[in-house]
């Protein structure tokens, strides 16, 4: 079993990926002072909106993993999303309520469904492996749409958000804002120190030159189902999460355009830095927040803006502030 | 190197500029209703939303732009037939808008969605359409008041009309969601001395009815009852027409399937269909007169049912801004303003039942030619006099 | 009466397909020789219609307005290509993708702001509106027959196209290898955008024929575009000969699937099923075939590629 080269202890190699502490720590300090900051301006409104920004960061995090470190472009990755949301969704209503339960849950069903598709797919290749991604997510969006007991096509109403216990009710939007913070940060943290260990240094030598790395004794398929279901795990607790800030779940949550939505963010963001899926959701939210304050026609707006991202910058938002360019 | 400095600075900037958008409070003024209207402006409902909002703002401009002595702001918003999209705006209404009275969803599967975030937010929710069973009954809630109907009335209506002329075999169609469900169940309540041949519910997206079409072949119904709003149904009798079974099958409908909306774009074939309704164009009071030539002035067109609803929840909503004085705070004073419901609708007298839905005539409209030549609705006679909804029994209202 | 059931499906089927060759064949030519992914193909679709509807109005007859449709969709694709899509060619796919998604989100809003959210009547002209007796006993709308027959035109006419013209020859050599049609001195440029032109027209005259039949509205593009992905996948991507094949089998089996599944359901399950799970076990029927296809044959029916 051959080693990547050893790069001396304390020197970054090209496939690190910087946390960046300098601005990511204020940020998160912000992030966490909020709540006592949005009394002034309009309240739970503009929390729930933070708290709905930070779960996409997330989603689009974990797709990131794998289209960006991976070079694997799921175009189903909304169906985890929303099988992570059905899973809550469906546990709170028969009575289930602790997050305690409800999370985890959310994503083991979701690595399970993750490990079970990823292990299919992964057998293709190139723009086969986007679309059979596709066709999986459609089945899972058209058996959603399909099971009437859990509200089908309309859509099931929950009428709780789970609770933590010891007195801390999802119910109040500070808990649930800084529970949700508190997770996304830990996934951040959890995807920068993967990326930097030995297997996120081999994913991404797999997405530069499978048959290098395959010659040289790395189990590829192996790895990047690893990383498939890591990413599926993530994004299905995106979707518990979602599904308890809406009190909604619905099939549309796993439409094709929905994981479009996250390639897009992806992209925008920066394929393949580490803080790409973050900046993306960021950017593409508050955009759509406040355009739509100023016009009803803000989609146009928005899609002139993501134009001139394109145009101009060579690798989403990221690349225009690091010298490194494309991975 | 150099292209580091221009994009920092354009990195704060635009984070500057992006929060402080956000974070500008619009002005909160205690001396005006707000009233958010959520209703389907896109898509093939989007007829209905129109109107419905149409109506609404005829209202508002006949009264000066007030409602009940209180300047009146309107935000309209588009719920885009989705029960996720409607969910959310309903929540950004209620939560960052801070609405007083919420109006405007048109279909069901909405409403239930968009009711809870509205309820919860004790907000009332005046509906111009939705009258899901579910509120009419078990889930009914002191804030939800209906200026339209219950779900099933028209279709009860229909049922009726279509035993008294006899038809034997019938077959049923309607979308598949909680109205399409209400709706057939309201026929069948009704409908006796024959037999049910099919019944089917179909995609509530579906345009392309050729499946449906070769199953009504094989049924072989004499009669066809189609419960298809806006452009469901405007696409279904134009290929019913265009298939040819129009010879052989009569087809019926409730108004929804058989107003203005569909008649302006199916037109001569609709000749002769029948519909019912709780109201209709040529309905003789003195504010229907007012409503209709109001409505033809400002828009240059007939209204439908949905505009008189709207128009009727507007007049509905200043009844009780002007009964409470405009103290909307009181919530209970505005509940009460509410069920009284002292105020002119186009409909004739109105009244609310216990579960808060309405108590009316349904009348038997039919598809001819008017005096001036145009395809359009006549009032043929009455179906139900003093017509209350089957779920109200099951009701227990719980207190506000 | 089975046997009509049969017949009118299969003929329905056959005219989706046609429509849906119409979307796949421009797409997977781009896809095949440009190599590029373009999600606003379904806006070409889009604007297509609503500029068929706009002239029908205009004009008062359903032909001149598609005609008329058909030209001002080739042009707009034509100025698409020239001032946007022209930039992403070398571009990876990502990059094409987000591009492309941004001219999909300004195609929809700027079609709302100049016609409005409410679709647009569009009405298949009267003397097609009513039915034909095909056989004793089934009649069949005229109108889709119509559509059948100017779908098999327009395969004819593309067809010749691709086998008995000079350009039908760059375009299959630019397809199966690009970079040696370049060094043969294929006009590269002046090829690209007449392509270009083709597709939107060709997106026109299904969105045209389609409306009256659909709806003309806001986002029209964005659910037949998925399925125009399904077919060049199935038919091989820079395949005009697959997407034909694809978009046949994916009509038929789309169309035939809505009918027969539910009427499946409703005799071994019971009718909750049928109306329930009915339509959504038809609408995954597409994907399996193209799961099932791709396991046979990875690389579509007629791959183009050497």
């Amino acid at each position: 079993m051959a080693e990547p080269v050893q790069t001396p202890a304390g020197a970054r190699s090209l496939l690190d990926h910087a946390l960046g502490w300098r601005w990511a720590l204020p940020l998160f300090v912000f992030l966490l002072a909020l709540p006592l900051i949005t009394p002034l301006i309009g309240g739970d409104f503009y929390l729930g909106l933070a708290a709905r920004i930070l779960i996409f960061a997330l989603a689009a995090t974990s797709l990131n993993l794998i289209l960006g470190f991976g070079g694997l472009v799921s175009f189903g990755h909304a169906a985890f999303v929303g099988v992570g949301a059905y899973t809550a969704g469906v546990l709170l209503q028969e009575g289930v309520h602790s997050a305690w339960i409800l999370w985890p849950a959310a994503m083991v069903v979701t690595a399970l469904f993750a490990a079970v598709i990823g292990a299919i797919c992964l057998r293709t290749r190139g723009v086969y492996f986007i679309m059979i991604t596709l066709a999986f997510a459609q089945m899972l969006y058209y058996l959603a749409i399909s099971t009437k007991a859990y509200g089908g096509d309309d859509g099931l109403s929950l009428a709780a958000r789970g609770t933590l216990g010891g007195g801390l009710e999802l119910a109040n939007e500070r808990t649930f804002y800084w529970t949700t913070l508190a997770l996304v940060t830990l996934a951040l943290l959890l995807v920068w120190r993967l990326l930097n260990a030995r297997f996120g240094h081999a994913l991404q030598a797999m997405r530069e030159n499978e048959t290098r790395m395959e010659a040289v004794g790395f189990a590829v398929y192996g790895h990047r189902l690893m990383a498939f279901v890591i990413a599926g795990a993530l994004a299905g607790l995106a979707g518990a999460l979602l599904a308890s800030l809406g009190g909604f779940v619905s099939p549309s949550m796993m439409q094709w355009s929905q994981s479009g939505l996250l390639m897009v963010m992806v992209i925008l963001g920066g394929v393949g830095h580490l803080w790409g899926g973050v900046i993306g959701a960021v950017v593409f939210l508050l955009l759509e927040e406040v355009l739509s304050h100023y016009t009803i026609y803000w989609q146009f707006v928005l899609g002139a803006a993501l134009l001139a991202v394109v145009l101009v910058a060579p690798n989403g938002l990221m690349s225009l502030f690091r010298r490194r360019g494309t991975p | 190197m150099n292209h580091q400095v221009p994009f920092a600075l354009l990195r704060r900037t635009f984070f500057a500029a992006a929060v402080s958008a956000v974070l500008t409070v619009p002005a909160l003024a205690a001396d005006h209703v707000k009233i958010g209207l959520l209703s389907t402006l896109s898509g093939p409902g989007a007829g209905l939303g129109i109107d419905i909002r149409d109506g609404f703002q005829l209202a508002v401009k006949l009264n000066g732009g007030k409602l009940g002595g209180l300047p009146a702001e309107v935000v309209v918003a588009d719920d885009q037939a989705s029960p996720d999209v409607g969910r959310q705006t309903a929540d950004r209404l209620v939560k960052r808008d801070k609405v007083d009275f919420m109006t405007g969803i048109v279909f069901s599967n909405v409403m239930l969605a968009a009711g809870a975030p509205t309820f919860a937010a004790k907000t009332f929710y005046i509906s111009a359409n939705a009258g899901p069973s579910q509120y009419a009954g078990e889930q009914c809630n002191p804030y939800f008041f209906s200026a339209s109907w219950q779900n099933d009335n028209q279709h009860e209506a229909v049922g009726k009309t279509v035993a008294d002329k006899g038809f034997k075999r019938v077959a049923l169609i309607a979308p598949n969601y909680p109205a399409g469900k209400d709706a057939l169940a309201g026929f069948k309540r009704f409908y006796t001395g024959g037999e049910i041949v099919s019944e089917s519910y179909t995609p509530l997206n579906l345009l392309d009815y050729g499946a449906e079409l070769s199953k009504l072949r094989a049924a072989k119904p004499d009669a066809v009852y189609i419960f298809l709003p806006g452009g469901l149904g405007i696409n279904f009798i134009k290929q019913f027409v265009g298939a040819g079974l129009s010879k052989d099958m009569t087809l019926f409908g409730p108004g929804f399937s058989a107003d203005e909306d569909v008649i302006k774009a199916v037109g001569n074939p609709m000749l002769g269909m029948f519909n019912t309704s709780q109201w209709a164009h040529d309905l003789d009071n003195a504010a229907n007169k007012k409503f209709v030539a109001a409505f033809e002035k400002e828009y240059g067109r007939l209204p439908t049912l949905y505009a008189s609803q709207g128009y009727d929840a507007a007049n509905l909503i200043a009844a009780a801004v002007r009964d409470t004085k405009g103290k909307l705070d009181d919530k209970a004073a505005v509940h009460k303003a509410l069920k009284a419901a002292k105020f002119d609708s186009v409909r004739g007298s109105f009244k609310f039942n216990s579960n808060q839905f309405p108590i009316q005539d349904y009348y038997l409209r039919i598809i001819t030619s008017d005096s001036k030549g145009r395809v359009t609705n006549r009032t043929i006679g009455t179906v139900f006099k003093n017509h209350a909804d089957a779920y109200a029994a099951s009701c227990k209202m719980p207190a506000l | 009466m089975t046997g009509i059931l049969f017949l009118e499906q299969a003929l329905n089927g056959l005219q989706f397909g046609l429509m849906l060759f119409l979307l796949a064949a421009g797409l997977t030519l781009v896809f095949g020789i440009m190599d590029m992914i373009n999600l606003a193909h379904g806006s070409l679709y889009m604007v297509g219609a609503y500029l068929v509807a706009a002239a029908t109005t205009a004009s008062g007859s359903f032909w001149i307005g598609l005609v008329a449709g058909v030209v001002g969709a080739a042009l707009f694709g034509v100025l698409l290509e020239l001032t946007v899509l022209r930039r992403l060619y070398t571009r990876d796919h990502l990059s094409q993708v987000l591009g492309t998604f941004a001219i999909l989100l300004m195609c929809n809003e700027a079609v709302r702001f100049i016609w409005g959210s409410q679709p647009v009547l569009l009405s298949p002209p009267d003397s097609l509106s009513g039915p034909v007796e095909l056989l004793p006993g089934f009649h069949y709308p005229a109108y889709r027959l119509l559509i059948i027959g100017v779908g098999l035109v327009v395969a004819l006419g593309l067809w010749g196209l691709i086998t008995r013209t000079r350009i039908g020859m760059q375009l299959r050599a630019g397809a199966s290898n690009r970079e040696m049609a370049l060094a043969m001195g294929v006009p590269v440029r002046a090829l690209f955008t007449a392509l270009f032109g083709l597709g939107a027209a060709l997106c026109a005259v299904a969105g045209g024929l389609l409306g009256p039949l659909l709806a003309v509205q806001v986002g029209m593009g964005e659910s037949i575009l998925i399925l125009a992905f399904v077919v060049i996948v199935i038919g091989g991507i820079g395949s005009v000969r697959g997407a034909l094949l694809g978009a046949l089998l994916v009509g038929v089996v789309d169309t035939a699937g809505r009918t027969l599944i539910p009427l499946l359901f409703g005799a071994v399950l019971g009718p909750e099923a049928a109306d329930n799970a009915g339509p959504a076990v038809a609408s995954i029927l597409i994907y399996v075939l193209m799961a099932a296809v791709l396991f046979f044959k990875p690389r579509g029916l007629f791959p183009a590629h050497g």
